[in-house]
């Protein structure tokens, strides 16, 4: 498979500040959906903000679809990336629903008649269009989040990327917002890379990379990920949902063969078990 | 604040509704230059009338108009009784150490009134028909012509419009940092001026603080959807000067000018 990012021998520092990311390396595959989990300030979010250009590399290369990440091609990179960050306030732009949605056309000069198109479509698309008129003040946070996707959608981009895009919602809406990039990343075949600290959401993930201090510790299918308690406990992630359901059931005697099971295959075992007794 | 800045603009589809908000802001301007050339009754009628009619096309209840007066009664009542008590010539009706009143003066002051009423009038009228982003959208068509000496006309409009977003989420804000200080015990209501003005200290560096953190995060937004420059952007909204507009424009310089013509 292809590799639509490639993160090369990186090195990177804030001002002032150690170095975060000392020759790193990682690949994204075309087509996954990639969990990045680590705790606060593991170097998850900047690893985002330097796939997009957003932070300067001072070494290494990244090259997202086969352009490297530079002063010249930034625009084009942009285009390829969208990008939904963590706090909805903080990336609505536009005065109501649909000039915000607009704004990244707006700003690629995107004639206004196709404007108008897009702006309908992508707002279709997130179920956001009879909100049009709408200004963000009267908008919850899961609703600000859609229109965050629509404006990405507008701009049909390869690669989206989730920037602890959930942590403001409560668990509906973090399901919702979750289903919602399923279904338009299926749809557009798009890849997903999702920053997050909820394990659950990194547990639906095609594959999951562990960031520790700027080190990658990990990377593996979810179940392999997160059969592996004792490193997760020791770089200070919780364990999934199951994981602790299976450990519980282990210390009362029941024993599964496995370590990590999703929701849906550990119930499937405990309804047998059950119907087995 | 909020009310007077957002509360204000009823949606609605009349005919001044409809018309182009830079054609209303320009309109809004030229009414208020009128004015002041306006120096008898017959001038003032002519545009009492003029605003009357402008009020009914709105389809707007003349209710929201004299709420839009109430902020200003102070400022009304002070420049009327000043004029009205210091204004010389006439014949004196009344005296009292350097304070007088003539007929004279209270011509004066009534016309004064008038005036603030008028004033008044017209900019609600705008406020309620037009949106803040159409304002914002409008003086960007109004300012236009700077483009030429380099003003950067269009990054004005877009600061605007983003302040104006800005506005309720900062109202909010103030508001959370107002309660989480209020259960501290803070009382920012009562007490000497010295006091409420020490009180709102706490009040603001937060909310500063959070502003600045808005700002930061906002950029890296922008910058992530291929936001450059804002001199080359295309435009989403755009308002088309309308039939509406040119027959208004027609009206209000008739009007312009029966002003001149009746005025002393």
């Amino acid at each position: 498979m292809k590799d639509i990012i490639q993160v090369k021998n990186i090195s990177f520092n804030y001002a002032d500040q150690p170095l975060l990311f000392d020759n790193l390396s990682l690949n994204v595959h075309e087509g996954e959906w990639l969990a990045l989990i680590g705790q606060n300030g593991s170097g998850k979010s900047t690893l985002a903000r330097l796939i997009d250009g957003l932070n300067v590399l001072k070494q290494g290369q990244i090259i997202v679809d086969g352009l490297f990440v530079n002063d010249e091609n930034i625009l084009d990179v942009r285009n390829k990336i969208g990008m939904v960050f963590q706090n909805p306030e903080d990336q609505f732009v536009g005065a109501t629903v649909e000039d915000d949605v607009a704004f990244g056309l707006e700003n690629r000069q995107v004639d206004r008649k196709q404007m108008h198109h897009i702006v309908e479509s992508s707002l279709k698309n997130v179920n956001m269009w009879d909100f049009r008129d709408r200004i963000p003040a009267n908008l919850s946070g899961g609703q600000k989040q859609r229109v965050a996707i629509a404006g990405i959608v507008a701009l049909s981009p390869q690669i989206i990327i989730l920037d602890e895009a959930t942590s403001m919602l409560d668990p509906r809406g973090r399901q919702d917002i979750l289903n919602l990039v399923r279904e338009i990343k299926a749809k557009n075949h798009l890849t997903v890379i999702s920053i997050t600290h909820d394990i659950d959401e990194a547990a639906g993930a095609d594959r999951v990379v562990v960031i520790n201090h700027g080190k990658k510790i990990d990377e593996d299918v979810p179940d392999k990920i997160f059969s592996n308690t004792e490193q997760l406990a020791q770089i200070g992630l919780d364990a999934p949902y199951t994981s602790q359901l299976i450990a519980a059931l282990k210390r009362k005697g029941v024993n599964l063969n496995q370590q990590y099971l999703d929701s849906e295959r550990l119930i499937a075992w405990i309804k047998q078990l059950v119907s087995n007794k | 604040m909020s009310n007077f800045l957002f509360g204000r603009y009823l949606p609605g589809n009349s005919w001044v509704h409809q018309m182009s908000p830079q054609s209303k802001l320009m309109l809004s301007f030229y009414f208020v230059i009128v004015i002041f050339f306006a120096n008898n009754l017959a001038s003032y009628a002519a545009l009492a009338v003029l605003i009357a009619i402008v009020i009914l096309l709105s389809g707007v209840s003349i209710l929201f108009f004299l709420k839009g007066i109430r902020p200003l009664v102070w400022l009304i009542i002070f420049t009327v009784a000043l004029q009205i008590l210091f204004s010389a010539g006439g014949t004196v009706l009344w005296k009292w150490g350097p304070f007088s009143v003539t007929n004279l003066s209270l011509i004066n002051g009534g016309f004064i009134f008038i005036r603030f009423l008028l004033i008044i009038m017209i900019s609600t009228v705008l406020t309620l028909t037009t949106t803040p982003l159409a304002i914002a959208d409008g003086v960007q068509t109004v300012l236009k012509p700077l483009k030429k000496v380099k003003f950067p006309v269009d990054t004005l409009a877009l600061m605007l419009s983003i302040a104006l977003r800005f506005v309720p989420t900062l109202m909010d804000e103030m508001e959370t940092i107002l309660n989480a200080q209020r259960s501290r015990g803070v009382d920012f209501g009562s007490g000497s001026l010295k006091h409420r003005v020490q009180a709102a200290v706490p009040l603001l560096v937060p909310l500063f603080t959070g502003a600045i953190n808005h700002a930061e995060n906002l950029s890296t937004a922008m910058e992530a959807r291929g936001f450059s420059d804002s001199e080359h952007r295309s435009k989403y909204r755009i308002y088309r000067w309308q039939l509406k507009d040119t027959v208004s424009w027609l009206v209000f310089l008739l009007v312009g000018g029966l002003v001149l013509y009746l005025r002393k």
